[in-house]
């Protein structure tokens, strides 16, 4: 009886915290990544500048924008989500969220047609998925985060047979609709750093900003979520209507995320594990902090690299993905082994 | 007062707790007895709101459970339960800090830190407050877990088998601290405990509950009664009577 609500998490993963690197205090790590974030971001900008300046610094600010949104979208949302869900293993792109995404757009190109949704134009296309991506994902998760003692084994579970049956749905679409609006659905899901829209960007800061101010009312009872569902609701926190508000703001983030770059999977686990480590304060405010300046240095370090090193040789996701793998995998075995 | 009137649980056709009404007195410990899988500890989660009840209702002074904000009731009564896993680090100090959430809502006012600091005092963690919670031993944990409710100075504590995982020592530096904290602070503690010993000698009165339904209440005197006491148990439970304390012999 007491495992009905009980937290649910096998003791071996909940007992398992890393030690924060002592004595270095959040505020120290967030000015040394922020000043390492603004360094890499001006190489970025400026470097091999040359040509027509005009074009090419806008077309790189559009770049830097939304690896930022995109480094702000992913670090938020895996450390809410972990919040409300009592774990550091499980993120929404593990849990389906993106795939969620993919099969939104392929069931909208489906539906009204490739040529329809281009002429629809990227901010009022966005919009329209959005909205939906909130619906599906608060119909589909919220069963599963609101309720008490889900075993963390069985929500990864889930989170894969979702994923795998969201990806399984949309490649039958992509089957049966004309090649021709396959290719324009393509070019969304492949969409990269490279050839971001610039009012697709815009209309996604609005979007994240918009949940961002949700976020930041309620980080106080952030730092009391992160406790347990049990302890959060002695101490006066609605358990239910936090978890329904962070499903809404992950959704608005991975949309934003996977609208600007597809999905990256493991990314959100890898910044938000490295900054659970560095940051030796429980505030959510220090965490987000640290989790999104990691995942600025990640992505424009990383396409600063592939750029100059590789010549575009290879993708930044695939970097990326098998580290990020890795560690979720070493997180998986260590939890394990404890 | 805490009121429960007709409360049940039902998952799939099973009943786990079935229409248990009861009221509770203010001041002095109630425990809750009962086999495992006789519903105390459901029974304690619908009384603190952690769990949704399939039918009836639980008021506390007047306050129903299932109707008044999450922050209000914290003020009025807190919840511990057994196995408190943090996934965050946090120091013992931050912790019992948390118990003022429902009062200041994140931000801490010159004197919640009395109260924090008088919690810490209270539990005997004075030179435990700036260590970890992991790095604790299991009592050490729990107790700073209850200065974490006592800080947040509620009239009712609600307590799902607090000697759990605790030996003997600890045991009854609990149930004397629970004692103290109702007799000193006026404070209306209900646990749910497994040894009727311990029920018997620091409660004022015992809810004894079997296949989820209340079969008895009463002062110990009327509980630790060999018959009661087979009723609920279903075996043969001798009383012997120890220094005014009535102890029931069960090993043999």
């Amino acid at each position: 009886m007491k495992a009905v609500v009980s937290t649910g998490l096998p003791t071996a993963l909940t007992q398992h915290q890393r030690r924060p690197i002592k004595g270095v205090p959040p505020k120290t790590w967030i000015i040394v990544l922020a000043v390492l974030a603004a360094a890499l971001v001006a190489v970025f900008m400026l470097i091999d500048l040359r040509g027509n300046i005009g074009y090419i610094l806008p077309r790189r600010a559009i770049k830097v924008g939304s690896m930022i949104l995109v480094a702000y979208a992913v670090g938020v949302s895996t450390v809410l989500f972990q919040t409300v869900t009592s774990n550091r293993i499980l993120t929404p792109s593990i849990m389906g969220f993106d795939a969620l995404y993919m099969l939104i757009q392929t069931g909208l190109t489906f539906a009204i047609g490739g040529q329809a949704l281009l002429t629809m134009g990227a901010p009022a296309r966005f919009v329209i998925e959005v909205a939906l991506m909130v619906a599906f994902s608060f119909l589909l998760y919220r069963w599963l985060f609101t309720g008490g003692g889900k075993s963390l084994h069985l929500m990864l579970l889930v989170g894969i047979v979702f994923g795998t049956m969201f990806r399984g749905i949309s490649s039958l679409l992509q089957r049966l609709i004309d090649p021709s609006e396959f290719i324009i659905l393509q070019d969304l899901f492949f969409a990269s750093f490279n050839n971001v829209d610039g009012l697709l960007l815009l209309v996604s800061a609005l979007a994240v900003a918009a949940v961002s101010v949700l976020a930041w009312r309620m980080r106080h009872q952030l730092d009391v979520l992160s406790l347990g569902r049990e302890t959060a609701m002695n101490l006066g926190v609605d358990h239910k209507r936090s978890v329904i508000s962070v499903l809404i703001i992950c959704s608005v983030l991975v949309a934003v995320s996977t609208a600007l770059v597809g999905p990256i999977t493991f990314f959100g686990l890898l910044v938000a594990s490295l900054a659970y480590q560095l940051c030796s304060h429980f505030r959510h405010t220090s965490v987000l902090a640290i989790a999104v300046l990691l995942g600025i240095i990640a992505l424009v370090g990383g396409q600063l690299v592939l750029e100059q090193v590789f010549a575009f040789d290879t993708a930044l996701s695939i970097v990326i993905e098998f580290v990020g793998g890795i560690v979720f995998i070493a997180l998986l075995l260590k939890g394990k082994v404890k | 007062m805490i009121h429960v009137s007709g409360v049940s649980k039902r998952y799939g056709t099973q009943t786990v707790v079935d229409d248990v009404s009861c009221y509770i007195k203010d001041g002095g410990i109630t425990s809750i007895i009962g086999p495992n899988g006789a519903g105390k500890s459901t029974l304690l989660s619908m009384m603190s709101r952690l769990l949704d009840m399939d039918a009836g209702s639980v008021t506390i002074d007047g306050l129903d459970v299932n109707d008044t904000p999450g922050r209000e009731l914290a003020r009025k009564m807190a919840i511990l339960r057994q196995d408190n896993q943090l996934t965050v680090r946090l120091t013992v100090r931050d912790l019992v800090g948390f118990g003022r959430f429902p009062h200041h809502g994140g931000r801490p006012r010159i004197e919640d830190k009395a109260y924090i600091d008088q919690a810490l005092d209270y539990l005997d963690l004075g030179a435990l407050a700036d260590k970890f919670v992991d790095e604790l031993s299991g009592g050490q944990r729990q107790r700073a877990f209850i200065a974490m409710v006592l800080a947040q100075d509620t009239d009712y504590l609600l307590l799902d088998e607090p000697l759990n995982n605790l030996d003997m020592k600890h045991a009854v530096e609990m149930m004397r601290l629970l004692r103290r904290l109702t007799d000193e602070l006026g404070k209306t503690v209900v646990l749910v405990i497994h040894d009727i010993n311990f029920a018997s000698c620091y409660s004022d009165n015992i809810v004894a509950m079997r296949e989820g339904r209340l079969v008895h209440q009463g002062a110990p005197a009327q509980i630790m009664q060999p018959e009661v006491l087979r009723d609920v148990y279903e075996i043969d439970i001798r009383i012997e009577e120890i220094e005014g304390n009535r102890i029931g012999v069960y090993f043999a």
